[in-house]
């Protein structure tokens, strides 16, 4: 398609433009320091023998056990936090790098780590108030710009039992792998200036609002806190795979496809670097979607293995078509499908039973296999990594499927007034929640398409989206990084 | 002088230089390679699409020698290198007009 524009002594100004930019940033963030007692801990112990000695020593009990709690749930949710930042780096960055030519390993491995750095500081500076603070139906508000208020007291709407400074903290990480996915779309040609302006404001105006709807308070797909159209999404199928896979479909039709595609061979570089990543990622979504219980009790056993089951059984799955229809079961295909087992179950996980999880692996192996393979050369688009194919596609499926499968038994999340516990899915008898799932469904692709096509719009305007086809051709690494990956010198 | 080039099959570079050290070759080249003659490749398949591998890594020696080794030599590479199959690989002889040592500017048949 398009998009080569030449920018030349706009590059001093671009300069100058960073430098205020971060000189801004960072003298904003020095003035907003802590208020008092935001960061003391909150738990206190009453001191026995004092008054009342039998009720003084049973109240010190009661807050020792909550104490001892607390601290149990506290210790899974950060660990939990770093399971998921391990997914994006190094999951995620080798998950990617390794499916990308040579040229291009630094360059796109660069594009998930710059996400650490990016959606941090914005999150920290007022994302996580557009998402998690209190707003309206779509979005939150500035309540909690430079974490104002985010100390280590719970925020019972959130978690009763963790700090919401932990609770931000594991939400941060969310934040930063979402927009990462999508940059599978783009691979191999996007260049490094514009796809930080475009993530950044991406992680803004789609994210956090996607975010907020499912997930903060009076969100209005949120499930847990009494939204009108409440979605079950127990880890972000909606909110992280479709609005990710969606958006990447955009830009990969935006941009356009790679040079030379599909007529030169393009294949991947290094599968045992992905297979690396791949592993990382099933691994660390443990963190993704039985951290996502905020707490370390049976909710998040359920979900793990949720998890577990729906990866295996999605490995299998695509492994499964892949044999019968192209005579061998590649590794690439193995630990895809696992992927995209993985996201199937997100929506799922704190949702559905161990064998639930397996059904909806499968079919989710299966199709996007599909979806990769059969849909993508029907109609051709250049969707390099397969970040529609998998994460928008496995998404849907997992978000649908989750309003079938849901089972009060395994999480009791519909209740009426009294505290009598409602069916959640389909199977159960609840006809209506897959209406819900849908809602929530539609309000993801829509939010992440026009969210999408209007910021590729305004970016592609300021400094233009694509590297010139001479700097494709010699690859990123050089032409954005002034790097090799592998620079392998003859002995000496 | 004859230069003797051999384009043979990866694992048989062994066997092929074992057999020259044995008649008393002391020096050639080896490069990796790759390429076809009749040889077809073979298709791999990433996330659905085909790739038709249709270079195959080959093993090419290359040694100048005095113009009595040169018989020996294509002798010795062919019995060591040939397995009867289409792939087993070509050897190519050119003329030298001269060979120099770099240590101590030898120059003709005594640089060899």
């Amino acid at each position: 398609m398009k998009n080569t524009r030449i920018v030349g002594p706009a590059l001093r100004s671009h300069r100058l433009v960073l430098l205020v930019l971060c000189g801004v940033v960072l003298l904003l963030t020095v003035a907003a320091q802590p208020s008092k007692g935001s960061h003391q801990e909150t738990s206190q112990a009453v001191p026995a023998g004092r008054g009342d000695s039998e009720n003084a020593r049973v109240t010190a009990l009661e807050l020792g056990v909550a104490d001892a709690k607390a601290s149990a749930d506290n210790a899974w949710m950060l660990a939990s936090a770093a399971l998921v930042l391990l997914m994006t780096g190094p999951g995620l960055a080798l998950f990617y790098g390794g499916l990308v030519r040579k040229k291009n390993v630094l360059g796109t491995m660069m594009q998930s780590f710059a996400m650490m750095g990016i959606v941090t500081v914005i999150w920290a500076v007022f994302g996580y108030s557009l998402a998690f603070g209190s707003g309206n139906g779509f979005v939150g508000s500035f309540h909690n710009v430079f974490l104002r208020g985010v100390g280590l007291a719970p925020d019972a709407d959130y978690a009763a039992t963790i700090p919401v400074e932990t609770f931000m903290i594991y939400q941060l990480m969310f934040a930063i792998i979402t927009p990462a996915l999508i940059t599978g779309a783009f691979a191999e040609r996007m260049k490094f200036s514009a796809m930080v302006i475009f993530l950044g404001l991406w992680s803004i105006f789609v994210y956090d609002p996607m975010a907020h709807m499912v997930w903060g308070k009076g969100g209005l797909l949120n499930a847990s806190l009494g939204g009108a159209f409440p979605t079950l999404d127990f880890a972000g199928g909606t909110v992280v795979h479709i609005t990710s896979g969606v958006s990447a479909l955009v830009c990969a039709l935006y941009l356009g496809k790679r040079v030379g595609y599909p007529k030169i061979p393009m294949p991947p570089h290094s599968v045992v670097l992905s297979f690396i990543g791949a592993c990382l990622l099933w691994v660390g979504w443990f963190g993704f979607n039985a951290g996502s219980a905020l707490a370390a009790g049976g909710l998040a056993t359920s979900a793990f293995v949720a998890t577990h089951f729906g990866a295996a059984a999605a490995a299998i799955g695509w492994s499964v078509a892949e044999w019968l229809q192209k005579g061998k079961p590649s590794a690439l295909g193995a630990i895809s499908g696992c992927v995209a087992g993985l996201v199937a179950i997100t929506p799922a996980a704190g949702f559905v039973s161990p064998m639930s999880a397996l059904v909806i692996g499968f079919l989710a192996g299966a199709f996007c296999f599909w979806m990769v393979t059969a849909v993508k050369s029907r109609f051709s688009y250049d969707d390099s990594l397969d970040a529609f194919g998998v994460h928008g596609a496995g998404g849907t499926l997992g978000a649908f499927l989750t309003g079938i499968f849901a089972s009060s038994m395994i999480n009791p999340i519909f209740k009426t007034r009294s505290g009598k516990v409602l069916p959640s899915g389909l199977l159960e008898g609840n006809t209506h929640q897959l209406l819900n799932q849908c809602v929530g469904i539609a309000i993801a692709w829509a939010l992440a398409a026009v969210g999408t096509l209007v910021l590729l719009f305004v970016v592609d305007r300021l400094i233009g989206l694509r590297v010139s086809e001479e700097h494709e051709i010699q690859g990123l690494d050089v032409s954005q990084h002034g790097e090799e990956g592998y620079y392998w010198e003859p002995s000496a | 002088m004859t230069k003797v080039e051999a384009v043979i099959q990866t694992a048989k570079l062994d066997a092929v230089k074992d057999a020259l050290h044995e008649i008393g070759v002391e020096g050639m080249t080896v490069l990796e390679a790759r390429g076809h003659g009749r040889q077809k490749g073979h298709t791999e398949v990433y996330r659905g699409r085909e790739y038709t591998v249709d270079l195959i890594p080959k093993i090419k020696i290359e040694m100048v020698l005095s113009d009595e080794m040169v018989e020996r030599a294509v002798e010795a590479i062919k019995v060591a290198a040939r397995t009867g199959k289409i792939g087993d690989g070509k050897i190519f002889l050119t003329r030298v007009s001269d060979a120099i040592r770099i240590r101590n500017d030898d120059r003709g048949e005594s640089a060899l």
